[in-house]
């Protein structure tokens, strides 16, 4: 390699390390994508002003010390249009949405809140149908809303409805879940099959006049983390759900928190064949690709075994699989062994792919 | 996946991988362009180098439309979707295409009402339910894009629809190729012929390059084994001396092209004289815009557009790097005036540019990689 060329890689290393400045004047829709341009929002402009300890490590939820247990606390807002899509709803998808940033976190949920935005006009069956969707679906996580607010907003100012969640949590006492636990050779795991939400929601809007049968995934992720928690104990790492952005985004997360590499298989990645099929028609990679009940894992190598078998008898995980690892090098990067017999680079989502999805 | 998986198997790529590698003279360096987009992307997303010997070079062409249309055009088509009364249409990636004071998804931002859709049909569609608004279709693309244009101006024209217009940006792949081979300092030994493309234009085309210029060409389909079939055949021809237009992808490509589109492209487009292309520069007969029969629908003569050009920066080498003179950390502007965010060269617009590849993740971006256990 020449000096220069060295030179070069060298200020490109500098200002990957650097914090990121927010400099758009406005705000457009890639920031909302949960890619590279959601980053620079985050860590360029609220990170920044927001500064505090708990709030730095950007984890799903932050854990906050609070005499004896240590608290989970998360939020999250929901505007997916259409409300209803095939294998769920908004209702459904802001109880689990939240429920699961607090279950990767390695919490027991205990209390939800919801506040509900309505624009003018919205039909009250439509309402009382998410309202209920609510209910069943904090039901089915063990958890209440305990406390919500409403607002009306005139129309057209939003899309029939937008949920907020905020969920607290205790977090589990034994498990140290974070991306500076994770070491060379940890084995990552995948409870089930990508790009199923993402792909729902696109088909579901009808932009696109394909026809297909896709479900959305969403689901408490609470007896996953369980399973997880009981079969590799300290052995389980970090957990992640890969939620906008997807498993290609998290794992980047994954790889410049830690510092190592990550290594996937592209065999081993449990996609459905009619997702696959219709990511391949919109050009639409599923590693990009939003889920809404699948949980991300990285547990040392001794435990993976058991960790993915408790994964498949647990439901939601049937399908789990163990897509790749965690390596030494390349440093901060995240590279595919393709099922043709090469290699690729993952980066991290750039763009909107899939506006609007949860 | 059912009539695609075939096409990755990666037992016959083994297979092809050492045919091509049997046939790779150890002292001889090759350097092969993929002249289309859509063939980096294979290339990339399967890890195609890695089954290729070190001493073949694929070097990635100007073949990405949204990539090379120029500052100025994207400035054009932002005035026109500024105007309150218009729709803009246009496809996704076109969205983040920088022109001299922002990109489409900004202007958007500001509260221009801009659509993205997946063919220019979805366009006509608006148009019809829109009838008090004006619908402009920024129509990108190389012959691939354009007979589907031209199929929909055809429908406008007969439905008499008076609320649609196309701003046409389509560009032609052989003056571009043509203007590579024409540089003196070009070291490429042999091309890898757009498939998409010669679906409509066939193959006849490209037999002055190794009539003109003494460079074989095979036309190659998208899927992995595609390529590798087509290095194969290109391989081939290097080392038996051979130099001649092949067709690998003939499952799809006509040697005469599709007639019908052909048709329909002549009745609707004809040749502008000249059109720039990023860090190309201009190229005769380079581009297609509305035939005199269809300049009610000519977005360009219904609204004033600024037509301004935009100078690429003097510094932007993006024409020296395709043509393989020099690496992308060699131009002068490379990760300072020219980044992701904010590219100035075709090389760094799309992710797969070899500029961008490089910013984001340096030699990997085109060595082996060796990582983690292989299953």
């Amino acid at each position: 390699m020449s000096d220069r060329e060295q030179r070069v890689l060298d200020t490109l290393e500098q200002n990957r390390r650097s914090t990121p400045k927010f400099t758009s004047p406005r705000i457009d829709m890639s920031h909302g994508a949960g890619g590279k341009a959601t980053h620079k929002l985050i860590e360029g402009l609220l990170l920044p002003t927001l500064e505090n300890p708990a709030l730095a490590p950007l984890a799903d939820a932050a854990v906050l010390p609070f005499g004896d247990v240590r608290l989970a606390l998360t939020t999250d807002s929901f505007v997916v249009r259409p409300l209803v899509f095939p294998g769920g709803s908004i209702g459904e998808l802001a109880v689990n949405g939240t429920v699961n940033d607090l279950a990767v976190s390695g919490a027991i949920p205990v209390g939800l809140s919801a506040a509900l935005i309505i624009e003018e006009g919205l039909e009250t069956e439509i309402l009382t149908y998410e309202v209920e969707a609510m209910a069943r679906s904090a039901e089915n996580a063990g958890v209440s809303i305990a406390t919500g607010d409403t607002k009306v907003v005139e129309r057209g100012k939003g899309d029939g409805l937008y949920v907020i969640t905020t969920g607290v949590g205790v977090a589990d006492q034994e498990l140290n879940l974070s991306s500076a636990a994770v070491r060379p050779g940890d084995k990552i795991l995948c409870s089930g099959t990508l790009g199923d939400h993402g792909a729902a929601i696109l088909i579901a809007r009808g932009d696109l006049e394909l026809e297909a049968e896709v479900l959305s995934d969403t689901r408490p992720l609470t007896p996953l983390a369980q399973a997880l928690k009981g079969s590799a104990g300290p052995d389980l790492r970090f957990m992640r759900d890969p939620t906008r952005g997807g498993v290609g985004t998290v794992l980047n997360e994954l790889a410049r928190d830690t510092g190592y590499g990550v290594a996937l298989w592209e065999e081993k990645l449990p996609i459905r064949d009619v997702v696959h099929g219709a990511c391949e028609i919109l050009g639409i990679d599923p590693l990009y690709v939003a889920n809404e009940g699948k949980l991300l894992a990285v547990v040392a190598p001794e435990s993976a075994d058991a960790a993915l078998e408790s994964m498949r008898n647990t439901e939601g995980g049937e399908e789990a699989q163990i897509i790749g690892e965690i390596s030494e090098e390349p440093a901060r990067m995240v590279v595919m062994h393709t099922q043709f017999g090469g290699t690729r680079m993952i980066d991290m989502l750039v763009g909107d792919p899939l506006p609007r999805i949860c | 996946m059912k009539y695609v998986d075939e096409f990755r198997n990666a037992e016959i790529a083994r297979a092809l991988s050492a045919e091509i590698a049997s046939i790779t003279d150890p002292a001889r360096h090759y350097k092969l362009m993929e002249v289309c987009g859509g063939h980096t992307h294979t290339i990339y997303r399967h890890g195609i180098k890695d089954l290729l010997p070190d001493q073949i070079e694929l070097v990635h062409g100007p073949g990405c439309p949204v990539c090379v249309l120029p500052m100025g055009r994207v400035d054009d088509g932002i005035a026109v979707a500024e105007r309150p009364e218009v729709i803009f249409t246009c496809f996704g990636d076109m969205m983040r295409v920088p022109g001299s004071k922002g990109n489409l998804l900004e202007i958007k931002a500001e509260g221009a009402d801009i659509r993205m859709v997946y063919s220019p049909l979805d366009a006509l569609r608006v148009a019809r339910e829109n009838p008090d608004r004006e619908v402009v279709f920024f129509a990108i693309g190389f012959e691939t894009t354009a007979p589907s244009t031209a199929l929909t101006l055809q429908r406008a024209k007969k439905e008499g629809l008076e609320n649609f217009s196309v701003f046409c940006n389509h560009v032609t792949i052989v003056p571009p190729v043509r203007a590579l081979l024409d540089s003196p300092d070009l070291r490429l030994d042999a091309f890898i012929g757009p498939g998409h493309v010669s679906t409509v234009i066939g193959c006849r085309p490209y037999e002055f390059m190794p009539e003109d210029y003494g460079k074989p060409c095979v036309v190659a389909g998208f899927e992995p084994l595609d390529l590798l079939q087509s290095i194969l055949m290109l391989m081939r021809q290097l080392g038996e001396g051979r130099c001649e237009v092949e067709n690998q992808y003939s499952r799809i490509v006509p040697w005469e092209g599709n007639l019908a589109a052909l048709k329909s492209m002549a009745e609707v487009f004809e040749l502008r004289p000249y059109f720039e292309w990023r860090g190309m520069g201009f190229i005769a007969q380079s581009a297609l815009k509305l035939s005199d029969a269809y300049a009610d629908f000519d977005a360009e003569l219904r609204y004033s557009v600024p037509g301004v050009r935009v100078a690429d920066p003097k510094a932007c080498q993006c024409g020296e790097v395709l043509k393989g003179v020099l690496k992308p950390w060699e131009c002068k502007v490379f990760g300072t005036a020219c980044t992701p965010e904010h590219p100035l060269g075709t090389l760094m617009v799309s992710s797969e540019g070899a500029c961008a590849a490089y910013y984001n993740f340096g030699r990997k971006s085109f060595e082996k990689v060796e990582i983690g256990t292989r299953q």
